[in-house]
C-alpha cells in the first residue's frame, strides 16, 4: 500500500494542472494516475490549433499545449504512475492495477478526480441499419488518422456538428477523403464558430442544421446515408431524404463524463452535467474528493479545464493543510432557459467571489441573466448573444454571497 | 462598394464582421468587439492564412504532429499538405524543432511533440 497526500485520478490537462496545484499551494506529496502510456490525456490526439487562446494569448496545439503543463509537473517533485488503470475508491483509498506493480492500493488524505469524459455512442441514438464496418465515433477516427496515421475512410458523412466532428471533417479532407455533409438535429451548432468557419466554411463542407440519418446502407461496408430535415418535435419530415454514397459514417453526438468509479464511490451527480454535484471549491459530496474538468462537467476550451483544475488542486491542499471546515450552504439553482449552473451548492462560509458557470439551452439574442433568490434580484447581466455550445460564467461577489439567506436561481430572460 | 460578411475566429466570441471593400482596399470594418477582429477581417477579404497542423510519419513508424510556424495563403493548402505527407523524419525530435523548410515564403514546418 502507497499512502500519500493527494492522489489525482487522471493524467490529461485536469490532472496535470491539480497535481501542480495543489503542489504549489503547499502539499508536496502528489501522486498522479494515468492508465495511457502518456501524460496529456486527449490533446495527444487534438493537434488542431486553438488551444491555449485565453490562458497564454496564442494558439497552439493540443499536444504544445500538454507539454507546458507536463513540463510544469516533471519541475516538481510530483509522482506519476503511467499505464495504471484505476479500478475502484473507496472512500479516499484508491485501487488500481498496472504491469510492475500488480494490483495496489493508494490510501490518500485527499482524492482528485480527474478522469475525462468519454464519447456518446452511435448505440444510444437508435439507427436502423445493419452493422456495417466504417461507423466510427469522431473521436475514435482522430485517434486512428493522427496517432496511428490511417485514414478510416475516403466518402464521409458526418452525424453532429460538435467540435470533434467539425474538426475531423477538416482533418479528413486534408488527408484526402470527401466530406460530403454534416448534419445537425438541432437548429443551431453545438461546436464553436471559428470551427465551423476554419472546418466546414474553407472547405465549402454543407452543414444540415436540423437534420439528422436516419438510414445507414451497407452489409460489410456502409454504402450510402440517407439523412433528412426533422420537424420542432426531432421527428422526419417524410419527403425531405437526401441520399450520400458513401463508405464512413463519423459521429459527433455529444461527450459525457466518465463517472464510473465516483458512481461507485458515492460521489452524487448532477442528473443534468451528468458531473458530480460540486462546492465552489470543487469538492463533491463526499469530503476531501475534489472534482474538475471534463469528468466535473464538459468544457468548450482546454483553457478553462486547466483553471478549474487549479481551483480543484488548491481546494485539496487547503483542505489538507487547515482541516475541514464547518459549511453553512445554498443551492445554486438553473432556472428559465438555463440547461445547468455549477457549482450547483455554494458554500456561505468559504472566502472569496463565485464564478458560476452555465450553459444555455438555445440560442438567445439581447437577453439579461438574472441571478434571484426567490424575487428578489441579486444580479443581472446584458448579453449581447447566449449559445449552447459555449459555457457561460457570471460572477456572484462575497459580499453578495454572504448577503443570502436562501437558494439563488440563474435565469435568462428575453429582452432588455 | 463590395460588402463581404465574415466570421471572426480570433476568439470564442465569433463576431459576425462586416467590410466594406472598394476595389481592393478595405474602406470599413464593423461589428469586431476588439481590434483583433479588425486585423482579423482586413486580412482574411484580401488574402485568407491559415495555420496547417498535420502529422508527418516517422521513421520507427509512430506520428508526430506537426503546424506550420506562420500562417499559409489558404488557396495553398493542399499543395502544402502533399509536401508535408512525403516526408519521413528522424527520432527522438523536440518541440518547435524545424521538420520542413521553407515550405512557402519563408513558413517552416514544425514539431508539435517531444518523441523520445
Amino acid at each position: 500500500m502507497i499512502k500519500c497526500d493527494i492522489v489525482v485520478i487522471g493524467g490529461g490537462p485536469a490532472g496535470l494542472s491539480a497535481a501542480v496545484s495543489a503542489y504549489d499551494n503547499g502539499v508536496k506529496d502528489v501522486i498522479i494516475l494515468e492508465r495511457e502510456e502518456s501524460l496529456g490525456g486527449i490533446l495527444n490526439q487534438c493537434i488542431h490549433n486553438g488551444f491555449g487562446l485565453t490562458r497564454f494569448k496564442e494558439s497552439m496545439t493540443g499536444p504544445e499545449y500538454a507539454s507546458r503543463f507536463i513540463d510544469e509537473v516533471e519541475k516538481r517533485d510530483i509522482k506519476v504512475k503511467l499505464k495504471t488503470t484505476v479500478l475502484s475508491l473507496d472512500g479516499k483509498v484508491v485501487t488500481a492495477i498496472n504491469d510492475t506493480d500488480g494490483v495496489f492500493t493508494v490510501e490518500a488524505k485527499a482524492v482528485i478526480l480527474a478522469m475525462g469524459c468519454r464519447e456518446r455512442s452511435k448505440g444510444a441514438l437508435n439507427i436502423a441499419g445493419s452493422r456495417p464496418s466504417g461507423i466510427y465515433s469522431a473521436g475514435t477516427a482522430q485517434k486512428y488518422l493522427n496517432v496511428k496515421g490511417y485514414l478510416v475512410g475516403k466518402e464521409v458523412v458526418i452525424l453532429g456538428s460538435g467540435d470533434i466532428g467539425l474538426i475531423m471533417a477538416r482533418r479528413m479532407t486534408l488527408e484526402g477523403a470527401k466530406v460530403h455533409a454534416v448534419c445537425e438535429i438541432m437548429p443551431h451548432s453545438s461546436g464553436l464558430k471559428r470551427n465551423i468557419v476554419q472546418c466546414l466554411d474553407d472547405f465549402g463542407i454543407p452543414l444540415y442544421l436540423n437534420h439528422t440519418v436516419t438510414r445507414i446502407d451497407g452489409e460489410k461496408r456502409v454504402e450510402g446515408v440517407e439523412i433528412s430535415q426533422v420537424d420542432q418535435n426531432k421527428k422526419p419530415i417524410k419527403g425531405t431524404e437526401k441520399y450520400f454514397k458513401c463508405d464512413t459514417v463519423l459521429f459527433s453526438v455529444g461527450l459525457i463524463p466518465e463517472n464510473e468509479l465516483s458512481k461507485r464511490a458515492g460521489v452524487k451527480l448532477s442528473p443534468q452535467t451528468k458531473g458530480a454535484i460540486v462546492y465552489q471549491n470543487r469538492e463533491t459530496s463526499n469530503e476531501g474528493v475534489f472534482a474538475c474538468g471534463n469528468v466535473l462537467q464538459v468544457h468548450d476550451l482546454v483553457d478553462f479545464v486547466s483553471e478549474e483544475a487549479e481551483l480543484a488542486g488548491k481546494s485539496a491542499s487547503l483542505y489538507i493543510l487547515n482541516g475541514k471546515t464547518e459549511k453553512d450552504c445554498i443551492n445554486c439553482n438553473a432556472g428559465d432557459k438555463v440547461s445547468y449552473t455549477l457549482p450547483q451548492i455554494i458554500d456561505k462560509n468559504a472566502s472569496g467571489n463565485v464564478t458560476v458557470y452555465y450553459r444555455v439551452k438555445g440560442v438567445y439574442k439581447n437577453v439579461t441573466v438574472t441571478v434571484k433568490e426567490g424575487d428578489n434580484l441579486i444580479l443581472a447581466v446584458k448579453k449581447r448573444v447566449v449559445v449552447p455550445g459555449e459555457m457561460e460564467r457570471i460572477v456572484l461577489t462575497e459580499q453578495k454571497i454572504k448577503s443570502l439567506n436562501g437558494d439563488v436561481t440563474v435565469s435568462v430572460e428575453e429582452g432588455v | 462598394m463590395k460588402e463581404v460578411n465574415l466570421t471572426c475566429i480570433e476568439c470564442p466570441l465569433g463576431c459576425d464582421i462586416t467590410a466594406k471593400l472598394d476595389g481592393e482596399k478595405v474602406v470599413r470594418i464593423d461589428g469586431n468587439s476588439c481590434p483583433r477582429g479588425k486585423i482579423y477581417a482586413e486580412a482574411e477579404v484580401i488574402c485568407p492564412k491559415r495555420v496547417i497542423t498535420t502529422t508527418v510519419k516517422t521513421q520507427d513508424g509512430r506520428m508526430l504532429p506537426v503546424k506550420s510556424d506562420k500562417p499559409i495563403e489558404k488557396s495553398k493548402t493542399f499543395e502544402a499538405m502533399k509536401i508535408i505527407n512525403g516526408v519521413t523524419v528522424k527520432t527522438p525530435i523536440k518541440i518547435g524543432e524545424t521538420v520542413i523548410e521553407n515550405i512557402y515564403e519563408g513558413v517552416n514546418v514544425v514539431a508539435c511533440a517531444n518523441l523520445k
